[in-house]
């Protein structure tokens, strides 16, 4: 599968794309080439929103008006939000662009068209880290067919001009030209149990150990808060698993019938029962260690496991909270080593 | 709505009443050791983890011997800035301290100030002072050996009168007791000369984990700071040795289970040369690395293997079986060594900074300079010393046993050591006078009395601490030496409020989950009745315990930290382990199925 003007696939991408991917893009083809199993799936890069973004601003500017609307004017910002979210949903999409995406998306689904997929936004700004920009946008579960992956690569780079979006850049008044959306268009997990993992401590910002929530079903439960997940607790080096704290998961996130994501009741018997066995909490401690070398720096990960067992990635970046942090040490070596001992004999614990 | 909290509390000191008909036994202690009521301002805390048990009047000494010396050292001899020693009292046998807090900024600075002067001192010198040390100590015991065997003859030996000794039997009687008791306090100096300074050196760099890694467990530090080689380990390692020797040697069929110390001993010799070459191995091993107690050594019953071979003899035919199967029984120290280098490495990566990396360098450095220290002294002090100290009381005992001051060689443990002076000063003068002992007809009615006593204290639980809850606990020491904190208190306050639980918490000393039967293993004679894959549920773990960990899948005490010697024989057997519980002997019946999270230090009783 070689990559084309305006896509790229993930064994292609390193961060450094980032500009031209998104950091999710970026992220996932970091991964890749690092070994660790992901989804197979393509990026539809920026260049490609770009090409549209152009195509509709001869009709009338998108940019120059965005840019133009202040913080609290919110009335102005949902009517224009409006107006540029329909055009991106259902203007023309530039003939060869279209087909650019109808040929990957066949390349991907190989004999099996109706395969489901996630599609993803993949944004780039100029702080990709910042993961609260990051949750404003869409992502579409269980999308199946061609036709369909067009549409929501579509709804993703709208979700671009959504009313907290753009209320979020004029608040920080960031320049639209460096503002731009690629799609990650991925095959769909069907997770038997996901969620998120922290190769630090949420809590107390602890690097040595890795925190694990879990729930059944689809990561979005655990993700938007809608279930309470299992936690686990394990120690990076050692891999003592110091806490399980096994939680009354009561709903679950599995894929529709028509495409899209139910969430429905968790059957009794599972409700109370652990999402992940010891070896899953221990192989999950492997990757995130992985992960964390390979990038140097603590992570905050996405992950799943599918029906037959297998742990698959859905995205990594760099952990922001406790970082900000670290700039001051716990202790510094002394003139004497001595000294140190005075920390306990002295009183001042 | 608001309601009203009650705010727990310790009863006071003064309102524990003595259990009835044990008040003479009570006011036999020392008046020191009494509570009074200028006591009930002080908190106090029950010493569970020396003093598990209650104290026959003559075992107190060790309590007196060690918070002297201990005192001594925090006290007048190190300055340590914001303690001074341990106050201790006694209360239907149990032992009761209360720490002293130097809380004047003022006075905490005069102290400082002597404080580096004299700890760092031995920091620097470490090397060279514990080198003396073991020299020092090695003479106490070669005196202690050498002190006169204690009897009276009926007429003084005419080798005596002829050398113009001018000097009688009764009178070395005195003299053999009073070098008796010295040589026991001064040990017990020897023991505190170091320990606290070791013990601190440990919490600094257990201090800066905990600050660093906010979630690491107690066990990983503890396992980047033990030490593989430390003389504690030898009984164990000479087990191991003899075992390989009896297989080398062919003699291995004749060390069974179910057979004595004596049936062995006896059928070896009878096997000629072979097992007589096995014996001389025996005698080598025995002196001095059986000269360790089945318990802590704080009580005279915890008798050395030298004293009771039936614990060294359950072990061996587990080794000799692990070694016919072909597998390495040696402790793999070299393995050992270079995980605990790896584990210091990877921590040492996680850090933010250089400057935390070079802290850490720093404060690890000074733990494992001090700790064979800390990990070495025990045999010496708590075992060998101990067990030549506690001898030598039993001679007196036979001796005036037979003169008739009390039915048993043991009983002489009923007597302070105060009484246990004017006994011998008693036989003195009976032999001298040519008239009968007074003692006969005192001691008898008194022992007996005293035995009820204990029993009737050993059935009643003591509360863990009284008086008033402090805000914080701030004193290095008892932190250090006790792991009490305000939080552990806070657990005490609200422990017996889930009666029913079957979860019974400790101390997670060694990682893993283990299911098995419960074997709840009072004192050493029943340690025979461990089967393959039970459970060991006992009150003190204890190094002597070691050679059994081959047999279980998980221990349990009562009593004990992380860092005590059987968490560390845990982790290198990889057992589950879960220490310090406080009462999973009372709670976990015999032959019940539990299952031990030594990971998280919970143990479940499961049916």
């Amino acid at each position: 599968m070689r990559s084309s003007e305006n896509v790229s696939w993930f064994a292609d991408i390193t961060l450094k794309h980032r500009s031209a991917v998104g950091g999710k893009g970026g992220s996932l083809g970091e991964l890749t080439r690092a070994g660790i199993a992901v989804p197979p799936g393509f990026v539809v890069r920026t260049g490609g929103f770009e090409r549209f973004l152009a195509a509709l601003e001869v009709e009338e500017p998108i940019r120059p008006r965005v840019e133009s609307l202040r913080e609290g004017e919110l009335e102005e910002i949902t009517s224009l939000s409006e107006r540029v979210r329909a055009q991106f949903e259902s203007a023309a999409l530039p003939q060869d662009l279209q087909s650019e995406i109808v040929e990957a998306h066949a390349a991907l689904c190989g004999e099996r068209l109706g395969l489901p997929l996630a599609v993803r936004s993949s944004a780039t700004t100029e702080d990709a880290e910042d993961a609260s920009f990051a949750g404003l946008q869409d992502t579409c579960l269980w999308v199946m067919g061609a036709q369909a992956t067009v549409k929501y690569v579509r709804s993703c780079w709208a979700s671009l001009y959504s009313v907290p979006s753009i209320a979020y850049r004029r608040k920080h008044r960031m320049r639209e030209g460096g503002v731009a959306m690629a799609v990650v268009v991925q095959h769909m997990v069907d997770a038997r149990t996901a969620g998120v993992m922290f190769t630090r401590s949420p809590l107390t910002g602890d690097r040595s150990v890795i925190t694990i929530e879990a729930a059944w079903g689809l990561g979005s439960a655990v993700v938007s808060g809608e279930v309470t997940p299992d936690r686990f607790v394990i120690a990076k080096i050692t891999g003592e698993i110091s806490i399980r704290a096994i939680s009354d998961k009561h709903v679950q996130h599995l894929p529709a019938a028509d495409g899209g994501v139910d969430e429905v009741k968790t059957p009794e018997e599972m409700r109370r029962m652990p999402s992940l066995s010891d070896d899953e909490v221990a192989a999950l401690r492997d990757i995130g260690r992985k992960i964390e070398r390979h990038y140097g720096r603590p992570q905050d990960i996405e992950w799943a496991i599918d029906r037959d067992g297998r742990i698959l990635l859905l995205q990594s970046r760099p952990e922001t909270v406790w970082s900000a942090k670290d700039a001051t040490p716990v202790a510094r070596p002394a003139q004497n080593p001595h000294t140190h001992v005075m920390n306990i004999f002295g009183g001042r614990r | 709505m608001s309601t009203m909290v009650k705010p727990k509390r310790f009863p006071l000191p003064s309102s524990i009443e003595v259990i009835a008909g044990t008040e003479r036994t009570q006011a036999a202690y020392p008046y020191y050791m009494q509570f009074t009521q200028e006591d009930d301002e002080r908190f106090w805390f029950y010493n569970s983890m020396h003093f598990p048990a209650p104290m026959c009047l003559f075992d107190t000494i060790t309590a007196e011997a060690a918070y002297c010396a201990l005192g001594a050292a925090n006290t007048r001899v190190h300055c340590l800035p914001t303690t001074l020693g341990i106050d201790y009292r006694i209360i239907n046998g149990r032992i009761y301290i209360g720490g002293n807090a130097v809380t004047d900024p003022a006075e905490i600075a005069r102290r400082t100030k002597e404080f580096k002067r004299r700890a760092f001192y031995y920091y620097d010198n470490w090397e060279r002072l514990s080198a003396q040390w073991k020299e020092k100590m090695m003479a106490l015991i070669r005196d202690a050996q050498k002190l006169q065997k204690v009897e009276i003859p009926e007429f003084e030996p005419l080798e005596h009168v002829h050398a113009g000794r001018g000097v009688a039997s009764n009178h070395y009687l005195l003299d053999t007791y009073q070098k008796t008791l010295e040589g026991y306090y001064r040990m017990w100096q020897y023991h505190f000369e170091f320990l606290l300074l070791g013990y601190g050196a440990y919490l600094t760099f257990f201090d800066f984990c905990k600050k660093a890694f906010p979630e690491i467990s107690d066990q990983t530090v503890a396992r980047m700071v033990a030490g593989m080689q430390a003389e504690i380990f030898r009984p164990d390692d000479e087990l191991r040795r003899l075992a390989k020797r009896a297989v080398e040697l062919g003699v291995d069929d004749k060390i069974r289970d179910g057979c004595s110390p004596n049936d062995i001993i006896k059928s070896l010799e009878q096997l000629g040369d072979p097992g007589k070459a096995w014996l001389k191995e025996l005698a080598v091993s025995r002196d001095p690395w059986f000269n360790i107690n089945v318990g802590d050594g704080f009580y005279h019953y915890h008798r050395s293997w030298n004293d009771d071979l039936s614990m060294p003899f359950a072990a061996l035919p587990g080794y000799i079986a692990n070694i016919k199967a072909g597998r390495r029984i040696e402790r793999p120290i070299e393995k050992l060594m270079a995980e605990r280098k790896q584990l210091i490495e990877d921590y040492s990566d996680l850090l933010n900074s250089d400057e935390e990396r070079a802290a850490y360098d720093q404060m690890i450095g000074l733990t494992h300079r001090v700790f064979p220290y800390v990990e070495g002294h025990k045999f010496y002090c708590e075992h060998w010393y101990t067990n030549l100290f506690f001898n030598k009381i039993r001679e007196f005992g036979a001796l005036l046993s037979t003169y008739g001051f009390f039915p048993d060689t043991e009983d002489v443990f009923h007597l302070t050591h105060f009484e246990l002076e004017a006994a011998i000063v008693d036989l003195m003068t009976s032999w001298s006078s040519g008239s009968p002992p007074r003692g006969p007809s005192r001691w008898p009615a008194l022992v007996e009395e005293r035995k009820a006593a204990i029993a009737a204290w050993t059935k009643h639980d003591t509360a863990p601490a009284l008086g008033p809850v402090p805000e914080v606990i701030d004193d290095p020491a008892i932190v250090m030496l006790w792991g009490i904190t305000r939080e552990s208190l806070d657990a005490w306050l609200t422990a017996g409020d889930q009666p029913d639980s079957n979860e019974i918490k400790g101390f997670a000393a060694s990682s893993g989950v283990a299911e098995g039967v419960a074997r709840v293993v009072k004192s050493v004679d029943e340690i025979g009745r461990l089967r393959q894959g039970d459970i060991l549920v006992c009150q003190v773990t204890n190094p002597t315990w070691a050679p059994i960990f081959q047999k279980i899948a998980a221990a349990v005490s009562d009593i004990g930290g992380s860092m005590s010697h059987a968490a560390i024989v845990a982790r290198e057997f990889g057992l589950p382990a879960v220490v310090g519980t406080g009462r999973a002997t009372q709670k976990i019946k015999e032959g019940q199925r539990i299952r031990v999270d030594g990971g998280r230090g919970v143990v479940t009783i499961l049916e």
